[in-house]
């Protein structure tokens, strides 16, 4: 199997990355540069899932997305669901798409016109949603980014098995589990058991 | 940093996950694009927790929606696998009849 990258792509992305880094540390310090960094990840990943033909590159951008994505809940002071997306997505769904790839075959390079217009019409819509809720009143009152935070892990293991709180929603999300791993397991029966 | 610029992130990453979905012709990116566009869900969540509070509800609705996307694509995936083995591809404008 040929390399993941080749020099060329592995180069411009290594000076993506720096770059955003940088700006990030020149805009806002240790915290703007992981940001920076982090975020790149997760959106270069989203590119490379959209833009590439080859299922299983599509996969590892699929991959570093998710890192990326658990680089963001670190910073937002969530570690618990920085461990839970880098331990069950990063690892478990990402090597399920991995080993999937290997088996749907590639489909042909999408047309220009079909993916530029597509791409064109969701990002004005998301951009023109996004202008409209920053000024709404309610994203006005945010916290500065430095207010202490009140709450940990500790608090949020409390707040899902509180009778008063989460834990039907808990227990809800325990048995949606459940079925999908029994439903994972009949779907990847074998032909002699199906029949 | 503050929350604009983690929604930009989270903007970002939906849309690009809505252009999968739209764009893509392969079931198995079809989901790759369903999960960018939860990822891109539960980080708002979890951005909002962060600078509005109440922080513990806004991090269990990110955890309800991590569990929504593992258990989407444990189930998905093996579909797929399932459905490109019965009929050698995985296009979806393929699968546009019911079983007669």
């Amino acid at each position: 199997m040929s390399g993941l990258l080749s020099r060329s792509q592995a180069l411009v992305l290594a000076t993506s990355l720096a770059a955003a880094t940088l700006v990030g540390a020149l805009l806002a310090g240790k915290e703007g540069a992981a940001f920076g960094l982090f975020a790149l990840l997760a959106i270069g990943g989203g590119a490379v899932c959209l833009l590439e033909r080859s299922s299983l590159r599509a996969a590892f951008g699929l991959c570093a997305t998710f890192l990326g994505t658990t680089g963001l809940f670190l910073l937002l002071e969530s570690d618990f669901l920085a461990v839970t997306q880098l331990t069950i997505f990063a690892g478990g769904v990402a090597s399920l798409a991995i080993f999937g790839a290997r088996f749907v075959p590639s489909e042909s390079a999408p047309s220009f016109l079909r993916l530029g217009s597509t791409i064109a019409l969701v990002f004005s819509a998301c951009a023109f949603a996004a202008w409209r809720c920053a000024s709404s009143a309610s994203f006005q009152g945010a916290k500065p980014a430095d207010a202490p935070l009140a709450s940990d892990a500790g608090k949020l293991g409390v707040a899902l098995v509180d009778p008063r709180q989460f834990v039907v929603g808990f227990e809800l999300a325990a048995v949606l589990l459940v079925v999908a791993l029994v439903a994972a397991i009949w779907f990847a029966r074998s032909s002699e058991e199906a029949g | 940093m503050g929350l604009g610029a983690y929604l930009c992130a989270s903007v970002a990453l939906f849309a690009l996950g809505l252009c999968c979905v739209l764009a893509r012709r392969n079931l198995l990116h079809v989901l790759m694009g369903l999960q960018l566009v939860l990822a891109a869900a539960s980080l708002d969540f979890a951005a909002f927790a962060r600078f509005h509070g109440p922080a513990t509800e806004g991090r269990a609705m990110a955890l309800f929606v991590l569990v929504v996307a593992a258990a989407e694509a444990a189930v998905g995936i093996p579909i797929v696998l399932r459905v490109v083995k019965s009929s050698g591809t995985a296009k979806p404008s393929a699968f546009d009849r019911l079983r007669e």
